[in-house]
């Protein structure tokens, strides 16, 4: 999905043209505002949503698996239901868009950081420093991320923090590989040669000018990896080794339904199936579109 | 076009493959055997298909009365010797006769397993003195210790054929190998059915691991010929595709179907269920034993679990009837005691739990904690029924009376290492009753552990009530059935005024079939194609 | 040459002893299998023999020790949980997931790569930006959830397809299949669907991507102005030049389906090696976890490093050394 990358073309200055490939396609600008608008729904949850699904004082069992416009006991309205505790779907959704855009962005984040330094320093030392960061991420891509997430949660127990520390272990060896490749190409460039034989310090070169020419294939492909790791958030909370469960993420409210598919509550699944999956098609959608402005190639 | 007929060829052949050759029963399971060999695990999926091939010297009916099986009669000494009279006319599946060595055979086989996980088929036999053979149908065992179960435990022990190994003369001799001379046969030797040779209805045909399990009839078999020529388990782990699968037709029958789901099936006159409580208790573990519990957080600094008015007020907080209504959809019956009412050794008229916040907060307030305290719920999420959920909702009660309650779910591979390192307060648990006894859970559960390690192997909340463990250990030891019963009794009264132990409900099984076939719920869980039944 | 090739080796042979002690002590980590495998009421004297058998009474670095020791030996150790060989626990579910992965990347290839063409070929047609748009969802649909409304739509709602587990297998060259049974094929279309999607949409990318590149090459050009037909530039020249990624890509990819489909097999209780390992995890079954993971491993390095020594072949301005692409 994520293979290789070769950027070229940095002639336009990067605002304008993300901003211009937003703009061109409908598609595009459709996934554009529905990602802004999910964000805002997320960011003001607490101030939008009738209920904190995340404080059991405010649940009852009684109320629980009502069908979307039922009636609670004390008169307000579920629009879209509740689930088996007894949570407004509605609030539910929203808290639950809440988690896993924060673990997205903020593993996607530590994921970046990581790997981009691991990436760059193995494009630029060589030798054994590369043989050792490469041979790691080999090592890393073979390992099950469901073993990662039960080690941590068998140490150090459950938390969003820790699926957010989980999910930067699994993927910070995919940026590392997109790093270095990118960094290589660059280093090949006739300025680089011309810095290296003027004599400049090599950590003044990889900050100053590998850095910031190689970063944006891996910006860019990072994008679509904040949708992966909403997903893969949402399949370890699936295992049952993601969040905690008075805290569901999107992940965990479908977990939770998938129970209750076939006696008919359907809404338990597929409203938050639906709300996860209009997140990563809108973050795909906008990531593809600055991909290929920046004709990033691959998958 | 040639796609199209290819397409019209491929869906002619499938509805057709169904009605070519006779279908065996189809079964399918929700957790899988992990082994034919019958002494290889003690757990229910392995014993309820070991039941199939295999028999013991008793048997338990569906409601875990014990009957007569390969032991026609038995009779105790008053003390520790037991005389077991063999049925006679009984052959193997392979046709070699049922004699006294097969049974003396078997004994010695659990305890030269080598590759057993350790199981209480070894405790069982284990306890043996001496095992002596006067004619070829009768055997007399003499035990270490008293063990007033002994019947009902060795309808759990599979009788193996003497035939599979070579040997000369048999005895119950450990040290001599008991005459073996052959290797004792191992686990996987089971799996492919040369060893797999027993007297039961049924025999195996072959084995997949993770697919299929396959027997047919067993035509030398001593009782009534069972009316499916061959029956084929299936194992498929999640309820909703094993509740679809019954809908499309693929299974005849299928065990624990989530209770809520049967809605699909109720109004459907192609299928029929049937709901049978078990003696599977689901319960709560409070951490007693401690000044310093790791999940409670209380402001005086002290730990609010050792004080009983506070333990009686969170089971006074909880709705066991809402529980059962709301996330059980009636498939439980709410717990007062440990085993359900009417089996041996309990109370016939256990006190109601009753919920009550009013009275729920009153005591926390004597107890000094009128603002509450925080806790944590610990509870597995793949374990039993609805466990997790049934925790929240559990949270969410304690939370009405001003308990601050979390929840953290854990799957059981994190769970139970960590429950038996003691590192919980309130621990969700969850106990059947193999021997149909009060004894089971309450040996095991609220004793304080001894010495010898016999009773309190699962006492993690470190409970300990010296009346009561005195009423048990003189219970487990007790041969004579009406004053064993009543020390029982006395015991669970005992433990139950501590509430260290607060139950929740029992669970119950539940099958769904089509509907030409009826189907006897067993309260021991185990799904038998002896079971199943056609609509005459 | 040589030296590199052996240089990689050993990099790769440390890879894998570093796999295999992480795998270990992270499942040590987790927690005490026996506490899993031996019911409660087991006396303790019973208890401990079998965690002696296990070997779980030594020091945890004298069990990798002995653990490692065996595997030199090539014996990975026996299950736990099912008393037998890893290795034949393994071996014996390879060909149910290898039927899968083989039928869904087959179908990922037969859909996806005429679409693709379609979709470079006039890329900015209405159609093309309808199948682009497609392989976006494609992509964004969590595994997980596409097979539950798999299930839901095609054996609850239409009852056209069974819901679960595997269809009658029949012995093909010694090895059991479900390729060759209508019952088997039935199972197989929604877990290889499920698989395929994502792939498909890998695949439409790869060929369109490659066909719009290959268009605008100059030999291309040559051979349209030369008045070649379309049909034949496509065949002859195109295609040619998007076989190469395609092909590396689908190996790539069928080597990390067949080793991770984890997901599709749970939703769909399929016996395949996935369902192994994720029952090895949840069970504490640590022989099966970490043979399986090594194993995993041990496909990731050779796919990469066959990869990266073809480059080297393929293209001469790599050099050898170690700071190849």
């Amino acid at each position: 999905m994520n293979k290789p990358i070769i950027p070229d073309d940095t002639a336009t200055p990067l605002r304008r043209k993300v901003l211009r490939g937003i703009r061109k396609r409908p598609t595009t600008r459709g996934a554009g505002i529905l990602l802004a608008c999910l964000v805002l729904l997320a960011v003001f949850a607490p101030l939008i949503a009738p209920q904190n699904p995340y404080d059991l004082a405010t649940l009852s069992v009684m109320d629980n698996r009502l069908a979307p416009g039922a009636a609670s006991m004390s008169g307000s309205v579920y629009w879209l239901g509740t689930d088996a505790q007894g949570r407004d779907m509605v609030s539910a959704i929203l808290y639950g868009l809440r988690t896993s855009l924060l673990v997205g962005l903020l593993s996607t984040l530590g994921a970046l950081t990581i790997g981009v330094a691991a990436g760059l320093l193995a494009a630029q030392l060589g030798g054994m420093v590369d043989a050792l960061i490469m041979r790691i991420v080999d090592f890393m891509l073979g390992f099950p991320s469901i073993l990662v997430a039960l080690v941590l949660l068998a140490s150090v127990g459950r938390g969003v923090d820790k699926v957010i520390f989980a999910i930067i272990l699994v993927q910070w060896a995919q940026y590392a590989r997109l790093m270095r490749a990118s960094a290589l190409v660059e280093r090949r460039k006739e300025y680089i040669e011309a810095a290296v034989n003027f004599g400049l310090p090599t950590p003044y070169i990889m900050l100053a000018h590998l850095l910031p020419n190689s970063i944006g294939a891996v910006l860019v492909v990072s994008t679509i990896n904040i949708a992966s790791a909403i997903t893969l958030e949402a399949t370890l909370s699936f295992l049952g080794v993601g969040v905690p469960v008075t805290q569901p993420s999107l992940g965990l409210l479908i977990a939770n339904g998938f129970d209750y598919l076939l006696s008919g509550e359907y809404w338990i699944a597929v409203f938050p199936g639906l709300a996860l999956v209009l997140l990563i098609m809108s973050l795909n959608f906008v990531g593809d579109r600055l991909r290929r402005s920046f004709n990033v190639k691959g998958g | 076009m040639h796609k199209q007929t290819l397409l019209a060829c491929l869906l002619t052949t499938c509805l057709f493959a169904g009605s070519a050759h006779a279908q065996p029963l189809r079964i399918a399971l929700g957790s899988e055997p992990t082994a034919i060999d019958p002494h290889y695990h003690d757990l229910t999926p392995n014993n309820a298909l070991t039941a199939h091939i295999f028999e013991g010297l008793t048997r338990q009916d569906e409601k875990q009365k014990l009957h007569p099986a390969l032991a026609t009669s038995w009779e105790n000494d008053g003390k520790n010797t037991w005389t077991f009279k063999l049925r006679e006319g009984v052959t193997f599946s392979d046709g070699s006769p049922f004699t006294a060595d097969d049974v003396v055979f078997t004994f010695c086989r659990t305890l030269k397993n080598e590759t057993a996980i350790a199981g209480s088929f070894a405790d069982i036999t284990g306890n043996f003195e001496s095992v002596t053979t006067p004619d070829a149908h009768t055997v007399v065992i003499a035990t270490k210790a008293p063990e007033p179960l002994l019947p009902t435990f060795l309808g759990t022990v599979g009788i193996l054929s003497s035939s599979i190994v070579k040997h000369d003369k048999l005895s119950f001799d450990i040290g001599k190998n008991c005459g073996v001379t052959g290797t004792w046969p191992v686990v996987g030797d089971f799996n492919d059915g040369k060893l797999a040779i027993g007297t039961g209805p049924y025999k195996l045909k072959s084995y997949t691991r993770g697919s299929a399990i396959d027997l047919d009839r067993n035509d030398k078999y001593w009782g009534d010929a069972e009316p499916w020529e061959s029956v084929r388990f299936l194992p498929v782990p999640n309820a909703a595709p094993r509740l679809a699968g019954l809908l499309a037709g693929d299974y005849d029958v299928i065990e624990n179907p989530a209770a809520r789901d049967l809605a699909r099936i109720k109004d459907d006159k192609r299928f029929g269920y049937v709901i049978t409580p078990t003696t599977r208790v689901i319960y709560y573990q409070l951490d007693v034993g401690r000044a310093q519990s790791p999940f409670v957080k209380a402001a005086d600094g002290k730990n609010p679990l050792q004080d009983v008015r506070v333990r009686q007020a969170m089971s006074l907080a909880i709705d066991r009837k809402a529980i059962v209504a709301r996330l059980m959809d009636g498939a439980a019956e709410p717990a007062y005691q440990f085993l359900p009412t009417g089996m041996f050794g309990t109370l016939p008229n256990p006190p109601e739990l009753r919920y009550d916040p009013a009275e729920a907060k009153k005591l926390l307030a004597e107890a000094g904690y009128a603002n509450g305290f925080q806790l944590t719920l610990s509870t597995t999420n793949d374990r039993y029924i609805n466990d997790s959920q049934i925790t929240q909702a559990v949270a969410q009660y304690l939370t009405q009376v001003g308990i601050k309650a979390d929840v953290d779910a854990m799957t059981r591979a994190i769970y139970f290492p960590r429950r038996s390192k003691k590192e919980l307060s309130v621990a969700l648990g969850g106990w059947g009753s193999t021997s149909g006894e009060a004894s089971s859970f309450l040996r095991q559960w609220p004793a304080t552990p001894n010495k010898e390690g016999t009773v309190g192997g699962s006492n993690y909340g470190g409970y300990s009530n010296p009346a009561f463990d005195k009423l048990i250990l003189e219970a487990i030891s007790t041969l004579d059935d009406a004053k064993r019963s009543s020390l029982l009794q006395q015991a669970q009264t005992e433990m139950m005024k501590d509430f260290a132990f607060i139950p929740l409900h029992f669970e119950s099984a539940v099958w769904a079939h089509k509907a030409n076939l009826t189907y006897t719920g067993r309260s021991d869980q185990f799904t038998l194609a002896m079971s199943v039944k056609p609509v005459k | 040459m040589t030296a590199y090739i052996l240089q990689r080796l050993i990099q790769s042979a440390l890879v894998l002893v570093a796999v295999s002690v992480a795998v270990f002590f992270a499942v040590y980590g987790i927690g005490d299998p026996v506490e899993l495998l031996v019911p409660p009421q087991v006396s303790a004297a019973e208890r401990l023999a079998l965690i002696k058998r296990l070997g779980l009474d030594l020091p945890v670095w004298q069990q990798y020790f002995t653990f490692l020791v065996n595997a030199l030996k090539g014996d990975l150790g026996t299950s736990f949980v099912h008393g037998v060989p890893v290795v034949s626990l393994i071996l014996a579910r390879l060909p149910a997931t290898f039927e899968l992965v083989l039928l869904s990347m087959t179908g990922a290839a037969v859909i996806g790569i005429p679409l693709g063409l379609l979709a470079g070929l006039n890329p900015d047609s209405r159609p093309s930006r309808a199948i682009m748009t497609g392989t976006v969802i494609g992509f964004s649909l969590p595994s997980f959830w596409k097979g539950m409304m798999l299930v839901l739509l095609f054996s609850v709602a239409l009852g056209w397809l069974p819901t679960a587990g595997r269809g009658e297998t029949v012995a093909f060259l010694g090895i059991q299949t479900s390729l060759f049974t209508t019952d088997g094929l039935r199972h197989l279309i929604l877990p290889s669907l499920n698989l395929a999607i994502p792939n498909m949409a890998l695949m439409i990318r790869l060929v369109a991507a490659g066909t719009t590149e290959a268009m605008t090459q100059d030999y291309v050009k040559f051979a349209r102005a030369k008045g070649v037909r379309r049909r034949r530039i496509v065949g002859r020249h195109v295609l040619r030049n998007i076989l190469i990624p395609v092909v590396t890509v689908v190996g790539i990819e069928f080597g990390s389906l067949v080793a991770f489909s984890t997901i599709t097999e749970t939703v769909f209780s399929w016996p395949g090696m996935g369902k192994l390992l994720i029952d090895s995890i949840y069970q504490l079954d640590r022989p099966v976890v970490v043979a399986y993971v090594m194993l995993a491993t041990l496909l990731f390095v050779a796919v990469n490093f066959i990869v990266d020594v073809l480059y080297a072949v393929l293209d001469p301005r790599v050099k050898l050394s170690g700071d190849m692409v």
